[in-house]
């Protein structure tokens, strides 16, 4: 199933608020994970294992240390789910 | 360099009957039980069906983003510690080289460990949180705390069953003497009411059946006691190097004045009938605190209300003390609080510093008919006065194992 970009974005927001506390509102594409907004390693992999489940994609952990921003991260899932 | 002494600065505790220190003290001295039926639905495939829970929960206490990185056993030493290191005046000015952390629990994070193998058969391996190995280790604990504070001059978790809490005071009081420190956050916490450790501790026949009535199972030295009460919970203690502590204008409770140890090297579960290692350790102690029988005034016990246990401990005392033993006010405050196992020692030891302070010995709960193999003098029901001048009293702890722990405390 395809999903769209705000989808994404909507749904890692939410994800990243539960896992490390960052507000929704300040998480947008340009941000980057451990720079901008703290997340360290162990709950990066939460964010991940919650992005899997969420959006029913794969991401297999050699593409993690790619998905440096939230925008990685959402277009990776995009075209994973397309 | 003359004989460091090791003071007592600042308290905290979350406990069955208070999130902190004045509720919790106010609760004991009131003689309330913090003993209540259980809620979860498990409650009904075991034969006990209530514990001893904290009376504020950790989500009242702290954030939710912290909590959920941290066991149940290590969000209770954060709150304990954060309690007491603001009651020690919250001395972040000193050298973090000359700071230790000495934080027990005889389990561990044992429901993280519990809750994940739950999460690894019903989701998958890749659903298991990244966060288990430090939620589940014994040194979580005692390794957040020494974090949290940058403590560097050592971070350390003995593990001794239920003589854990006070084994970590005891190691603490070392490490100020033998000069690795000048300043240690020390005590003890467990977070273990989850339906495998209560079915375990139920097989053992060790926990008290009386659900018909939980406020009252808990009932040391009662001739009708049928074991004891799981509780969960933590204390904290400050212990400071005397002169540093006077030099930077410390409140200063007491002096933790020695401490003794001993092993019964008999069962692995069972207390040696004779309590020999027990009146060893009470010598120990008092000979390493510089005390004797006759300065002793009060006396929190290890009383868990099992039948074996209280009265082999309650022999062991008389013959340690003698005929001293008879001004020796007897507490056996698991009667309120339940059984914090590796928080036992620490919340105990938390109690006597206040009883010091306020001169008042907190009463034991629940007796109806006092078991007359009990040759102690025990605190009954309402809080008894101790005497002015220079006094001095015990904690004894001990755990499964055989391992028996006695502190000395005394003012100053």
């Amino acid at each position: 199933m395809a999903l769209s970009q705000a989808d994404v974005l909507a749904g890692i927001k939410e994800i990243v608020e539960e896992v490390a506390g960052i507000p929704a509102a300040s998480i947008e594409l340009d941000k980057n994970f451990t720079e901008d907004l703290e997340v360290d390693s162990l709950s990066m992999v939460e964010v991940v294992v919650a992005c899997e489940e969420r959006f029913g994609v794969k991401i297999p952990d050699e593409k993690v240390t790619e998905l440096a921003t939230v925008g990685d991260a959402v277009n990776f899932i995009v075209n994973a789910a397309a | 360099m003359s004989q460091r002494r090791v003071v007592v600065t600042g308290l905290g505790v979350t406990t069955p009957i208070g999130g902190d220190v004045a509720t919790t003290w106010k609760a004991l001295l009131a003689g309330q039980s913090g003993v209540r039926l259980l809620t979860e639905d498990w409650r009904d495939l075991l034969p006990v069906h209530f514990a001893a829970r904290v009376a504020t929960e950790p989500a009242d206490q702290m954030e939710r983003v912290e909590m959920r990185r941290l066991d149940r056993s290590e969000q209770f030493a954060l709150i304990a510690s954060r309690e007491a290191w603001k009651d020690a005046g919250s001395p972040d000015e000193i050298d973090k080289e000359r700071l230790g952390v000495v934080i027990a629990s005889g389990i561990g994070g044992v429901i993280t460990l519990l809750d994940q193998f739950d999460v690894l058969k019903e989701k998958g391996a890749r659903s298991v949180s990244p966060h288990t190995v430090p939620m589940l280790m014994p040194n979580g604990p005692a390794a957040n705390v020494g974090l949290e504070l940058q403590a560097k001059a050592g971070v350390h978790t003995p593990v001794s069953a239920c003589a854990s809490g006070a084994e970590a005071i005891g190691y603490a009081y070392e490490m100020i003497k033998s000069n690795r420190a000048d300043i240690i956050v020390a005590g003890g916490v467990e977070a273990a009411i989850h339906q495998l450790p209560m079915a375990a501790f139920g097989q053992m026949k060790a926990l008290s059946t009386r659900n018909d009535n939980p406020a009252a199972a808990s009932r040391p030295y009662d001739i009708d006691r049928d074991g004891f009460v799981l509780g969960e919970g933590g204390g904290v203690l400050i212990l400071e190097e005397y002169e540093s502590a006077k030099a930077r204008g410390a409140k200063i409770y007491c002096e933790i004045a020695g401490q003794g140890l001993t092993s019964d090297g008999y069962h692995i579960a069972a207390p040696d009938p004779d309590g020999a290692g027990v009146q060893r350790a009470i010598k120990f102690a008092l000979a390493n605190s510089g005390l004797s029988t006759k300065d002793i005034v009060h006396l929190n016990a290890h009383a868990t209300s099992t039948p074996a246990g209280d009265v082999a401990e309650a022999n062991a005392l008389r013959k340690a003390l003698g005929s001293d033993a008879d001004h020796v006010a007897v507490s056996a405050t698991k009667s309120m609080t339940g059984h914090l196992l590796g928080g036992a020692g620490a919340i105990e030891s938390v109690f006597i510093v206040k009883a010091l302070e306020e001169r008042l010995a907190p009463p034991t709960i629940n007796i109806e008919n006092l078991d007359p193999a009990v040759t102690v003098d025990v605190v009954r029901n309402t809080p008894r006065a101790l005497p002015a001048g220079d006094i001095a009293a015990l904690n004894d702890s001990f755990g499964f194992g055989g391992h028996n722990v006695v502190l000395a405390f005394k003012t100053l």
